[in-house]
């Protein structure tokens, strides 16, 4: 009955408005690219059909009592009421039924719990706001990066227009090989989030402290997005998961690009880098990493996120200003970002923020210098 | 003759605001509970208008992302704490003295404290938006640790929810202790209408839960400022228990925000059908047996958290279980509305517009108990449809089916039924626009608590924000035809409506200010 409704309420909007094609209008849940996702599919539609037929048999009964049996047709009232065997099958039946939707969920959840025999491992770690992969084995061992919405602030702002896919794309997205069985290790760095992809059926909370473990076995190639799914602060609409499932030629050639990139960033720390480049360096990571909180302009949020602008850290001693960054602090939204980014990228973000956003302390953090304090 | 001079004593009651402030009158206490609700519920209304004008279109127009997470927090707590629930305990401090015979409440001054500690919550509550940080953001569920990021406000919070809790577990002694002991000779358990049984109910459920709440909170608030680790990891405490206590309380708290619903409904359905309720016994059992299984569901709410299999099965099964006596209810309305003789007063319209709304409810909670199908449901807008669908044209519905269907008797004078009629109507076509296309949303992969979206999901959430202030504006009339009877109207007879029985019919209408001074027979 529900779907019956949407689609006259729906069908009532199509003619109210411009005529559009129905494919562009989602309405039920995605049957996906697994061979889980489609027996939670097969799941999802028996038990609403269920509810379909129970709802239509239960409804219908009480419309028909309320044109029937109403007092301005000169119905009278009956008088009876209690009766066991009434009350048994009421009771019995839809027992029998509930046990008829255990069994076959019962299958499934089991299904989708059996993590052991995995091709691969790839951890996934949740921050406010982002998700950090790291390929634990196999040919990408090692491999290992951030993924952070990439939609402009202009697009969200209303500045400029919306992309297709706004809020579900992501600068470096998450690379799997098609056909193999990818075990996720999914926990979390500072609050709780949850890595959600609906083609794969996957949704497993991320909690810190804790790994939680989930698989999926991709058969297609394609991008497949999702999102955060559990409340994770001020930015948590804005934290897109892209997959993107490649042939397993294509994946190696991805994972072999990725090593190489890997040994380009190894040696530029080794690199004099000039003032001026820091500064220019360092915008670009202050804007992805440290904007959403303390603001493109260093302002911050009164009383939930400090200012970079003459603030005694960004404008006191550069030593403090390294521990502060590298190490965030407890008990905050500040994160340890020593572990998140590269000798370069700190070095270029504190330098940007004591000569940039409003403050000109003047001196500079050398990647030399982030080196001596890991 | 001296207890009829004790009698006229009381009669001289204070007037103005001492009365209201001193007030120790079950039906003086109901009224101010009834109208703390109806305040709340345009402040949370409000609220739910912010949250729906900002996702009207994609991109952020109206307010910013924090303070939009402020708003679904805030707006939670005001429904849940300042809304639903006082007004059930308003209804409770009207009706079980009268339904069941007695003079007034048991408790008469603890009655007055349990009131008056609530506007102070609320003010404290609300003015936590003014503080340095915002207000709340993390959610009403309250988890850490993203609830311990919370600024100035967190304590405030806190101390505002203990304040909250106090005050429920004073009306729940009270209500039973009145349930028990002053029931007119011959009301045997079973012959107790089935109102004052869901609330008696209700009151064991919230003194078993309140406290629990109050535990965690406390645990959160010693976690802030005095260096515990409960919920820390790092400390060696486990970010997942909380979620476990707080929904070893949150559950039952879901059977008393609809348990009082039900016993409301099994009033009205009768009295317009003619007919006594189908099965009596069956719905006091099934009652108690969903007040049972309220306790052992609560990690449903937490499927994702990574629980061990045999863990998720267990709470799937009996999830499953809870479909069997909700569903004894509803066959029973309509087996009672069946070869009736029905008419379709507002409060009927109302308890009709409950059944099939809820039900539907009901069946998408029975499709979340699905555990491995609600891995995809969990944290999206099909879960924001589901529990609005048993709360709004759930909860509130009884509640203002209870306020039409009781209003005569306690001011004496009828409401304006065509008013009343526009209300049920523009009410349930407006609350459906709001709700119903968050089911296909939430199944296309809208998650919860976002403060903007993806290009898909356009259409219909424009839809729900048209409902949403449809609804609030609708409510507005609510407030109109309840202030117009209070004020005057055509009189009321003392039984009211044709079809109803029970004790509270047998006062004037208006009662008297000591409902039964010389208690009643019960045959």
């Amino acid at each position: 009955m529900k779907e019956c409704k949407s689609r006259i309420l729906a069908g009532l909007i199509l003619a109210l408005s411009t005529p559009l094609v129905w494919a562009e209008y989602e309405l039920n849940l995605r049957q996906g690219v697994t061979d889980i996702s489609h027996q939670v599919y097969d799941l999802h539609m028996m038990i609403f059909w269920i509810c379909v037929i129970i709802g239509a048999g239960v409804f219908g009964v009480m419309f028909y009592a309320m044109f029937k049996h109403r007092k301005s047709k000169g119905h009278e009232a009956a008088q009876f009421h209690e009766s066991t065997t009434v009350e048994l099958v009421w009771t019995t039946v839809p027992f029998l039924i509930l046990i008829g939707m255990a069994i076959p969920a019962a299958k499934t959840l089991i299904a989708m719990e059996d993590n052991s025999a995995a091709d691969m491992t790839v951890k996934v770690t949740g921050y406010q706001w982002k998700w950090q992969y790291e390929y634990m084995d196999g040919d990408a061992k090692g491999v290992n990066f951030f993924s952070n919405m990439s939609t402009p602030r202009d697009q969200i702002e209303n500045r400029a227009e919306k992309g297709e896919n706004y809020l579900l794309e992501v600068d470096n997205p998450l690379v799997l090989p098609v056909g193999k069985k990818v075990r996720f290790l999914i926990t979390a760095n500072d609050v709780i989030h949850s890595w959600w992809v609906p083609d794969f059926a996957v949704k497993k909370d991320a909690i810190p402290g804790f790994i939680n473990e989930i698989w999926t076995k991709i058969d297609e190639p394609g991008v497949y997005r999702g999102k955060c799914a559990e409340l994770c602060g001020k930015d948590h609409g804005f934290m897109p998961v892209e997959v993107v499932a490649l042939e397993e030629h294509k994946y190696l050639d991805w994972v072999a690009e990725q090593k190489a990139a890997g040994q380009v960033a190894a040696a530029e720390a080794d690199k004099e880098w000039s003032k001026d480049d820091l500064i220019a360096k360092g915008e670009g990571v202050y804007n992805k990493n440290c904007a959403s909180c303390h603001q493109p302009t260093g302002a911050g949020l009164p009383g939930v996120f400090p200012a970079i602008t003459g603030s005694p850290i960004a404008t006191g001693k550069i030593e403090d200003h390294i521990n502060m960054v590298m190490n965030g602090k407890v008990g905050t939204a500040m994160q340890a970002f020593g572990a998140q980014l590269g000798d370069v990228d700190l070095a270029a973000v504190i330098t940007y923020q004591r000569n940039a956003l409003g403050n000109s302390v003047g001196d500079v953090a050398t990647p030399q210098q982030i080196k001596t304090k890991r | 003759m001296s207890a009829v001079m004790a009698d006229e004593h009381h009669e001289e009651h204070p007037k103005g605001i001492t009365r209201w402030l001193f007030t120790t009158n079950h039906k003086d206490i109901g009224t101010l509970y009834l109208f703390l609700a109806l305040i709340m519920f345009f402040i949370g209304g409000f609220m739910a208008l912010i949250i729906r004008a900002e996702l009207f279109q994609p991109g952020l127009q109206v307010v910013e992302p924090q303070f939009f997470n402020s708003m679904t927090t805030m707006h939670a707590l005001i429904m849940i704490f300042g809304v639903v629930m006082p007004a059930f305990t308003g209804l409770a401090n009207w009706l079980i003295p009268m339904m069941v015979g007695a003079t007034d409440m048991a408790l008469p001054r603890m009655n007055n404290w349990s009131f008056w500690i609530l506007p102070f919550a609320f003010t404290m509550l609300i003015s936590t938006l003014l503080m340095d940080g915002g207000g709340p953001a993390g959610g009403w569920t309250l988890y850490p640790p993203l609830s311990l990021q919370t600024g100035t406000a967190l304590p405030f919070v806190i101390f505002s929810i203990h304040l909250m809790g106090l005050s429920s577990i004073m009306g729940s002694i009270n209500v039973i202790a009145t349930i028990l002991n002053m029931r007119a000779p011959g009301m045997t358990l079973m012959k107790m209408p089935l109102f004052v049984w869901t609330w008696l109910i209700t009151a064991y459920l919230l003194i078993a839960t309140m406290p629990v709440l109050a535990g965690a909170v406390t645990m959160l608030l010693t976690d802030k400022f005095f260096g515990t680790s409960f919920f820390n990891a790092a400390g060696g405490g486990d970010p997942v228990l909380f979620q476990h206590i707080f929904w070893f309380f949150g559950h039952p708290e879901v059977y008393v925000l609809i348990l009082p619903a039900f016993g409301v409904i099994s009033q009205i359905i009768p009295t317009f059908a003619r007919k006594p309720l189908f099965g009596y016994s069956s719905m006091v059992y099934a009652t108690a047996s969903i007040a049972f299984l309220s306790f052992i569901v609560w990690a449903h709410h937490m499927f994702t958290v990574g629980m061990p299999l045999a863990g998720e099965m267990f709470f799937m099964f009996t999830t499953m279980l809870i479909a069997v006596p909700t569903g004894v209810k509803v066959f029973n309305w309509v087996a009672t509305m069946w070869r009736g003789s029905m008419t379709f007063e507002t409060p009927m319209l109302f308890a009709i517009g409950f059944i099939m709304m809820f039900t539907i409810g009901g069946f998408s909670g029975l499709m979340m108990a699905i555990t491995p199908v609600d891995f995809q449901y969990h944290d999206t807008y099909f879960i924001v449809a589901h529990f609005h669908y048993v709360l709004v044209p759930g909860a509130i519905f009884s509640i203002i089916a209870a306020v039409y269907y009781w209003l005569p008797k306690w001011t004496g004078h009828m409401y304006n039924e065509k008013l009343g009629k526009l209300h049920f109507w523009l009410s349930t076509i407006f609350v459906n626009l709001t709700f119903f296309p968050m089911h296909f949303i939430g199944l296309a992969g809208m998650p919860r608590r976002i403060p903007d979206y993806s290009l898909q999901f356009v259409e219909f959430n424009q839809i729900a924000t048209i409902g949403a202030f449809g609804f609030g504006f609708a409510q507005l009339l609510f407030l109109y035809i309840v202030l117009q009877t209070v004020r005057g109207g055509q009189k009321a007879t003392d039984q009211v409506w044709e079809g109803a029985h029970g004790l509270e019919w047998t006062l004037a209408s208006p009662p008297p200010y000591h409902s039964f001074t010389t208690p009643p027979e019960v045959k």
